[in-house]
């Protein structure tokens, strides 16, 4: 997906997560003295370059105690997953080469082969069973609630969050704890894009709960102040390694591997290592080690076909869709309004308000779109704490304000002098003169660039999902996440932004033809 | 002096270290039709806008029946209200507004600046389109007009709210001989009503069908000023002469 403005939004925003939570040192200062780093440093030392690789693929942003990179050596990667994966490459006989990966595209990148396993935090699901060659579970993790210290014991369970705002991980199997309790209990689902923010919302009051995996609330809880995590899990769930469809002869040596690994206690000394042992742990893999190794592969899976699953996303889909064009023709009206009076005040002011919205347009668009929102969304969250539509719409809004300010300011330039000379002769005061002369010719020299950026606002939109509105795009990524394709999810949401963008265009050009604006 | 309509004493006016004008004295009284020569860098352009307050000058003062200018930078617009009452202008290149039509253009400030009420103003802007033989172009886009029309309606526009002197640069400039002789007839017929005419020209022929009386402009001074007939038949100064001598090689 290429945005119109930007970049890659999955790399900024870690880029942003680090850059704004203030907790990031903190987060740095525990994790640094876990014992063993040294010890368990697979992909930093190839023992014989002779052997054939092992390229698996994993998401450095999910950190600690996941994969991060060493911060003593960020040239270095550390964590269980990093751990387990050597394990496997040892197995095999192979060199573990780390491949990096946004979290959300594990299952797209083994698919086209990017990588021959994908692990970190990968999550056992039914729509993965069917769409991708799966290994046996190597680790058991609690969905957990966290809530603010002060709720500690109110709320329990997600019956108990009925009406309240429950924040988790998108695409995740949380997050459709969440959807299903927002069917049941009428929870509030808020998916985020990492799992930092979702505990500092918490801890800021945006949000009454978190859901999320044990391991993660943990260190939430270590590194956000006044946090508390309920002990019981609300679901348990298992991080498996994925494969792409035909490794199934892979699959099964890697399952053995694992096995053999669970019964002589390699996988418990890793795990003890990054202190996520624990007596359910210990359960997990005594039980699971006594099990053959999994051979069908899809057992657990509910057969679904892509209608049936369309079918079942589209109104989800729709709604996404409605959100993505209400918040974008409330942002474009926001831009067009704060836009003009930029222009005007550029064009019309005196030397220090000029020299104000000049270094407001070029901060504006010389900064990206995403640390803007993150700013006014998380930045500012101690100051103001705005809703999450709110702030996407004042952050998109005042974003193309000094894009729309720049157009309007070439177009009021473009109305020639003459006609202004001839209409102060006439007596007409100068803001008569903007509104009835200037104004009304400069807005339709602007009219193509204006569609241009409406339609590229429309497509920017979709940045809203860091900050935790989910529109078209952030939807179909759920979508697709879910069925484990993205074929039809894709051809609906590109088929929406059309639907939504070619009457805008259309528009465009008839107001140009009724207004005379010569046409090229 | 009382029946001066506009006064100009010791005007002087430059544009960064050029001196556009130098000085500039001239009275010009009721009734009075005007061709203000001189060749092209003169000042007659200069002179006009100075006087509707369009570009400041040094030093000097302009007396518009009335209302003072003073030297130094162009008042704001609200200050300007009895000026722009006092004198209408009509541009070399008519600078019609490219987005309204022509009677819009027309109407504009009789709605806007006088409050007249929409329909009445229409009607009025109607009958100077029309005594000025455009009226069936009332519809039209400015872009849908030839030189000749625009002409006309960009001195119905300066008319429209009636102001006793009226200012008009270079107006054959889009017209072929022809069609000259006809627009001084019309303006002739307009100043039958007591209203002034200031007219800048080059074009020696026009001057002598519609001016009562022709100024020279030479270097940023007046260096001719008089009855047209006696200007332009026995020319003083070398500038006269020269414009006489462009109009012959012209082939007039």
């Amino acid at each position: 997906m290429t945005r119109h403005r930007g970049g890659s939004p999955l790399l900024s925003a870690r880029l942003l997560v680090l850059l704004l939570s203030a907790d990031v040192f903190a987060l740095c200062a525990s994790a640094s003295p876990v014992p063993g780093g040294a010890n368990g440093q697979p992909a930093g030392s190839p023992p014989a370059a002779a052997r054939p690789v092992l390229r698996w693929g994993g998401d450095s942003e999910g950190g600690a105690p996941f994969v991060e990179a060493d911060p003593a050596n960020p040239a270095v990667l550390r964590g269980f997953d990093v751990e387990v994966a050597a394990l496997i490459a040892e197995g095999l006989g192979r060199t573990p080469q780390f491949v990096q990966v946004a979290w959300a595209s594990i299952d797209a990148s083994v698919r086209r082969g990017d990588f021959d396993i994908g692990m970190s935090g990968v999550e056992d699901t039914p729509a993965r069973r069917t769409q991708l060659v799966v290994t046996i579970p190597y680790f058991q993790f609690g969905e957990v609630l966290t809530v603010r210290r002060a709720d500690r014991g109110k709320y329990r369970s997600l019956a108990d969050l009925g009406g309240r705002r429950v924040g988790t991980l998108g695409g995740t199997q949380a997050y459709e704890l969440l959807l299903d309790a927002a069917r049941s209990h009428a929870v509030v689902a808020v998916s985020y894009d990492d799992d930092v923010h979702p505990y500092t919302d918490l801890a800021n009051g945006r949000l009454d709960a978190v859901l999320l995996d044990n391991i993660i609330a943990a260190r939430a809880e270590r590194r956000t102040a006044g946090l508390f995590t309920e002990p019981s899990a609300v679901a348990a769930g298992r991080y498996v390694v994925v494969l792409a469809p035909g490794q199934e002869a892979l699959r099964d040596l890697i399952d053995a591997i694992l096995l053999a690994a669970m019964r002589d206690g390699r996988l418990e000394r890793i795990y003890r290592t990054w202190e996520i042992w624990d007596d359910s742990q210990a359960a997990f893999l005594r039980a699971a080690g006594t099990r053959a190794p999994s051979t069908g592969g899809g057992e657990t899976a509910e057969p679904t076909g892509p209608l049936a699953a369309t079918l079942r996303y589209l109104p989800a889909v729709l709604r996404a869709a409605v959100i993505s064009i209400v918040l974008s023709c409330l942002s474009m009206a926001l831009a067009v309004f704060v836009g003009v009076l930029v222009a005007s005040g550029r064009l019309y002011g005196n030397r220090w308000l000029r020299l104000l919205l000049t270094a407001y347009v070029e901060v504006t668009r010389g900064t990206p779109v995403l640390l803007q929102l993150f700013v006014i969304y998380y930045g500012m969250s101690s100051v103001i704490r705005l809703p999450a539509f709110v702030a996407a719409w004042i952050g998109l809004g005042l974003n193309y304000a000094a894009y729309e300010s720049e157009i309007y300011r070439s177009a009021l330039l473009a109305v020639p002098v003459g006609q202004l000379e001839a209409a102060r002769t006439l007596g007409l005061t100068e803001s008569q003169i903007l509104r009835l002369i200037r104004g009304p010719q400069a807005f339709r020299l602007a009219l193509a660039p204006m569609t241009n950026d409406f339609v590229a606002l429309l497509k920017d939109s979709s940045l809203v999902s860091v900050i935790t509105v989910i529109e078209l795009t952030k939807q179909t990524q759920i979508f697709a996440a879910n069925i484990g394709s993205w074929v039809v999810p894709g051809a609906l949401c590109a088929a929406l932004y059309l639907a939504m963008s070619l009457p805008l265009s259309r528009l465009a050009r008839r107001l140009e033809k009724a207004w005379n604006v010569p046409q090229s | 002096m009382s029946d001066a309509v506009l006064s100009i004493v010791d005007l002087r006016l430059s544009r960064g270290s050029q001196a556009v004008l130098r000085d500039v004295d001239l009275e010009v009284r009721r009734g009075e039709r005007i061709a203000l020569m001189g060749l092209s860098g003169g000042g007659k352009t200069t002179v006009l806008r100075a006087v509707c307050a369009l570009d400041p000058f040094q030093s000097g003062t302009i007396i518009v029946d009335g209302f003072g200018l003073k030297a130094g930078p162009v008042p704001r617009e609200s200050q300007l209200r009895e000026l722009r009452r006092r004198v209408g202008m009509v541009f070399q290149f008519h600078h019609l507004f490219a987005h309204l039509s022509v009677i819009e253009n027309v109407s504009l400030a009789q709605v806007h600046v006088h409050r007249i009420a929409r329909r009445e103003a229409d009607a009025k802007s109607k009958s100077w389109l029309e005594s000025l033989g455009v009226g069936a172009r009332s519809g039209a886009r400015p872009s849908e007009l030839s030189g000749g029309e625009a002409q006309r309606v960009a001195i119905a526009r300066a008319l429209a709210t009636d102001p006793p002197l009226l200012l008009m640069d270079e107006p054959t400039a889009s017209l072929d001989p022809a069609r000259r002789g006809e627009l001084a007839a019309t303006l002739v017929s307009l100043t039958s009503a007591g209203r002034t005419l200031l007219v800048a020209t080059h074009d020696v022929a026009f001057a002598l069908s519609l001016a009562t009386r022709v100024v020279v402009l030479a270097d940023g001074c007046v260096v001719e000023d008089g009855p047209s007939g006696d200007v332009l038949a026995r020319p003083s100064h070398p500038a006269t002469r020269a414009l006489l001598q462009g109009e012959r090689s012209a082939g007039l």
